[in-house]
């Protein structure tokens, strides 16, 4: 128990951060509250990398967390949040059927992604490998989120978590991807948040609400 | 065993059930000035105690013995569950009696006693009152058994004297599972003590009432021996909660120079603890009686999710 | 050098087009874009035929038997899409269906779109790989919903979310990848070249990889559309403009795959088992069925088209799982035939839909005596994708269906019978279109079929004649792929 660093410690304990807002993001149903949830999410994955970068001396993830704090920290909650008040949805609240249930399904998606990464973090050379557990649960839970979502927002939300929790995978399992990728990556994350943005108001036009269960014209049965 | 330790056991037994009256006092007081109100002082749950067993006990004619034995089973409980919790030294004579999960096990024969007093007159309260503990019962016990299953696993033992010098006595190590369980464990104590947002200790409303309901038909001595258990309740609730989550400043077994520094770390923790639930009570809203279970099932969740993340993150 | 022009003609192009979008000759100045990108495709073509494949600036780039003909492949069918978008975006201008501010957005993203596909079939790295393909899912989802309506939003919402969730698998595929490529080439940039990742495939963490191969054939599988993640296509291909579509079915779902293919070289490589090819079959074969069926179903004329799409996606992919010289090779040529054919069918299902002012197929009539050309597209076009021969779709799948009944005897009935059905759902809607009676009036533009012809000369020629470096092209891929 001991071996582990105090940085490994600090990591892990991000790593739980990030588990326990991917839950309450699961649970949440107020839409601002998702939107400052994602905001804190950003900040501790922007710290966690610091402190992995710190303690592995890799300096390009000194790059990546000031990247990710700007990004995911600060630029995307804002966006989401503008969008939240220009929308009015600010105090928008969701009906959300059957929270133990979907809690009950996250908690086996935990203990799946759990055995899932098992074998690849014993492979692993970073002091960060047993979070990939936790980063790929956090993946999974925030497709569980999108599911279960009919709302827009929410759902773009649980999509940018995912993203986040991709993020948080590679930091864990290799320090990090190279440069070139992760801003590439960054670039796409933004992009998709301007568009998404400038749907928002186009399904709203079309629809008279951001509710996505208005959309079942196109189906096939 | 050392008489100096037999003794220390004696007095700090006798410390804590009399100053047990001061936690809702004070909980009630911070609440008050939260909510702009001046309060009726810390000491308000000592002058109501006096009044109470100064008054003539009403039983109702069906009222069976358990009925009137229940109060002092509950307060007898309690009275041994704050006993049992390492408050200021590890190590004490009691310690060895019971584990964590006797712990819980005498917190559920607590339970078993009110529930079955509450239904022995036969009111319709009662009864109501002693379903609704049941309900909230069945899912807070087992959260709480997995977050005292947490810290067990960490420190590989169930006695809590050996958690609690794992936790606190060892160097400074960071628990990611704990804060899970520290989630947890704040929920069960929340709906264990009748606090809001699962039930609230200052009305009686019909509809919503869960602990007052079962207490409705008690009077005069009877009703102050619950309302001490009560105090002494929340006391062990509050004092393993410090013992498992911020154990720090607890001292060794024969450590008796580190015994004042306890003391004063010990009142700040409850005296923070105590202002902590009222702002929780304050900032939170009472729910639905049928939103609890889903409130308990997220407590349970966390405390699973902490024993997981101990097995992922720190088992290495 | 070359390979940076085929790249920057049409990111230039994308900025030009934002800036002159609204110019009376911005559907010109979009050709001429697409057609810079063809030729400089086509210089860079000439110099793999003169010296074979090469990597260039720092290796982040390269070209080899396997993604040349797709370069050249997609900057042709790119130039020929401008061509026919330029009358068929005026018509619905002229029908008020676009306002000018959306032709722009039109023009200006599918020069984008050209561009992330180029750079994902160019780049070496796995990494930008997963960009370009996000990227595209980007530029493309704005054009889905181009005609802003309840349907279009509806499937360009469907579209972004599911393709977004899928590409978020593929990127943790592409994580694992780099994490057991970090082991052996260490942490600079190199780990997800592709260059060299193929030539330590042999020692790659097998337990890794194989994880990393579901997770990218899940992402990119999305794309592609396989079965059961096919749900978008349909929809994007129905509600976006024409143009759209075809480039959708020809270039995007082919570059998905080919993403999919470059994965699956490595994981055969690390793993020395069937394992990525067994799953590339039975993914691949529930779409052809599943296409299949839900083909006969259909009532608007692109979903149609759109689920023949899946169907002969289905098709490659299950061919590129089942391996061997054979049926690979076979996969590439279907790769190109189809590519070829479904965007000329798209050409003349759009001019169709236009005269008869709906998709719905009942209410298209009697092509062949309001618009001959565009009659004789269409029946051309379908039986060329319902692999009639002489066309080269009959060739490939004539080729992939031999090797099934070589190799995986039990499962040819089944292919067969999919096909057929395939068969009988398209070829009895195309009969009524084309040659039914009807009541159809002019176009105020006339339309552009000219590409059909095109491209379903060139399939013709590709079923009775292949030209000696495509098929050495192809033999040298096939080697590749395995």
């Amino acid at each position: 128990m001991t071996h582990i660093p105090f940085t490994g410690q600090l990591i892990n304990m991000c790593a739980s951060l990030l588990l326990l807002i991917a839950f309450a993001m699961l649970s949440q149903r107020r839409v601002l509250s998702l939107v400052h949830l994602f905001a804190m999410q950003g900040l501790i994955l922007a710290f966690s990398t610091t402190v992995v970068a710190y303690s592995s001396h890799q300096s390009h993830l000194y790059f990546s967390a000031g990247l990710t704090l700007v990004l995911k920290g600060i630029i995307l909650p804002v966006i989401l949040h503008k969008l939240v008040r220009r929308l009015d949805i600010l105090w928008d609240v969701e009906t959300l059927f059957n929270i133990p249930t979907i809690m009950l399904v996250g908690l086996a998606l935990v203990v799946f992604a759990f055995n899932l990464a098992a074998p690849i973090s014993h492979m692993a050379g970073t002091i960060t490998r047993s979070t990939l557990g936790v980063a790929m649960a956090s993946v999974l839970l925030s497709f569980l989120m999108m599911i279960t979502r009919s709302k827009a927002v929410p759902q773009v939300v649980g999509f940018l978590a995912m993203e986040n929790g991709l993020f948080f995978a590679a930091t864990s399992a290799t320090y990090g991807m190279p440069m070139v990728v992760e801003l590439g990556i960054a670039l796409d994350v933004l992009i998709a948040m301007f568009i998404l943005g400038i749907f928002f108001f186009q399904i709203r036009v079309a629809f008279d609400s951001l509710d996505l269960k208005h959309m079942e014209q196109l189906k096939d049965d | 065993m050392k008489i100096t330790d037999l003794l220390f056991q004696l007095v700090q037994n006798t410390v804590l059930l009399v100053a047990a009256p001061l936690l809702p006092g004070w909980i009630s007081q911070c609440r008050a000035w939260l909510q702009n109100r001046n309060g009726a002082g810390v000491l308000q749950p000592y002058r109501m105690l006096l009044k109470l067993f100064h008054k003539d006990a009403v039983l109702a004619d069906q009222a069976s013995v358990l009925f009137r034995v229940m109060p002092y089973v509950l307060f007898s409980c309690m009275w041994l569950a704050v006993a049992l919790v390492p408050v200021l030294v590890t190590g004490l004579p009691l310690a060895p009696a019971v584990d964590v999960i006797g712990l819980v096990g005498i917190f559920a024969l607590a339970r078993m006693f009110i529930s079955l007093a509450a239904m022995d007159v036969g009111t319709a309260f009662g009864s109501m009152g002693a379903r609704r503990e049941m309900l909230v019962g069945f899912l807070a016990e087992p959260a709480l058994l997995m977050v005292l299953f947490t810290a067990s696993t960490i420190s590989h033992s169930t006695s809590l004297t050996t958690i609690v010098e794992t936790l606190a006595q060892q160097h400074f190590v960071l628990y990611p599972s704990m804060t899970f369980a520290a989630v947890a464990f704040v929920m069960v104590l929340l709906a264990e003590n009748a606090r809001i947002p699962v039930d609230n200790p200052a009305t009686h409303l019909e509809l919503t009432m869960i602990h007052e309901a079962m207490i409705l038909e008690y009077s005069a001595r009877h009703l102050a021996l619950v309302e001490w258990a009560g105090a002494l309740k929340m006391l062990a609730y509050m004092t393993l909660g410090i013992a498992l989550f911020v154990p720090y400043g607890i001292a060794a077994p024969g450590d008796w120079s580190a015994l004042p520094l306890a003391v004063v770390l010990l009142v700040l923790k409850l005296a923070l603890a105590g202002a902590g639930l009222a702002l929780i009570e304050t900032l939170s809203a009472k729910m639905r009686i049928f939103r609890v279970p889903e409130f308990m099932g997220t407590a349970f969740l966390f405390a699973v999710l902490g024993l997981l993340t101990h097995f992922l993150l720190e088992a290495a | 050098m070359e390979i940076l022009w085929v790249i920057l003609f049409p990111l230039c192009g994308g900025i030009v087009m934002a800036l002159f979008g609204k110019h009376r000759l911005a559907p010109e100045l979009n050709s001429a874009m697409s057609l810079l990108t063809l030729i400089s495709a086509g210089v860079l073509t000439w110099r793999v035929i003169e010296h074979g494949s090469f990597t260039a600036l720092d290796e982040e780039f390269f070209v080899d038997a396997f993604n040349v003909f797709l370069v050249a492949l997609t900057a042709f069918v790119g130039f020929t899409t401008s061509l026919f978008s330029r009358p068929y975006m005026r018509i619905e201008q002229h029908h008020g269906k676009l306002s000018a501010n959306m032709l722009r957005l039109y023009y200006s993203m599918y020069q984008l779109f050209c561009f992330t596909m180029l750079l994902a079939l160019l780049t070496n790295n796995m990494g930008i790989l997963w960009v370009a393909m996000e990227a595209a899912t980007l530029t493309t989802v704005l054009l889905v919903s181009l005609y802003r309506t309840p349907a279009s939003l509806e499937a360009a919402w469907k579209y972004f979310i599911l393709c977004g969730v899928g590409i978020a698998q593929a990127l943790f595929g592409t994580i694992l990848l780099y994490f057991a490529a970090e082991r052996l080439l260490g942490a600079n940039g190199t780990a997800l070249l592709w260059t060299h990742l193929n030539q330590v495939k042999g020692q790659l963490e097998p337990t890794v990889l194989s994880l990393a191969f579901v997770f990218l054939l899940v992402g990119y599988g999305t794309k592609v559309g396989l079965a059961p993640l096919h749900n978008w296509l349909p929809d994007a291909h129905a509600e976006g403009p024409t143009p759209v579509s075809a480039v959708l079915s020809g270039l995007l779902l082919n570059v998905a795959l080919y993403a999919v293919v470059r994965s699956k070289v490595l994981v055969d490589g690390a793993l020395g088992t069937h394992f990525a090819g067994n799953l590339m079959m039975g993914f691949g074969l529930l779409s052809v069925v599943m296409a299949a069926f839900f083909l006969s179903r259909q009532k608007d004329v692109k979903r149609m088209f759109a689920y023949s799409s899946i169907e002969h996606m289905g098709l490659m992919t299950f061919a590129f799982g089942m391996g061997g010289a054979v049926a690979t090779f076979a996969a590439l040529l279907h790769m190109t035939v189809h590519c070829l054919t479904k965007s000329a069918i798209f050409f003349a299902v759009g001019h169709a839909a236009q005269k008869s002012g709906s998709q719905i197929m009942e209410q298209i009539r009697g092509l062949i005596k309001t618009s001959p050309t565009v009659g004789w597209g269409l029946s051309l076009g379908t039986l060329a994708i319902l692999g009639m021969p002489p066309f080269g779709v009959f060739t490939s799948e004539f080729l992939i269906l031999v090797t099934t009944m070589h190799t995986y005897p039990w499962i040819t009935p089944v292919l067969l019978l999919a096909l057929g059905v395939a068969f009988a759902a398209i070829f009895s809607r195309m009969q009524v279109m084309v040659f039914g009676e009807t009541t159809g009036q002019r176009l105020p533009h006339p339309p552009a079929l000219v590409p059909t012809f095109v491209h379903l000369g060139l399939v013709l020629m590709l079923g009775v004649y292949v030209p000696p470096y495509l098929a050495q092209w192809y033999h040298q891929a096939a080697a590749l792929i395995g």
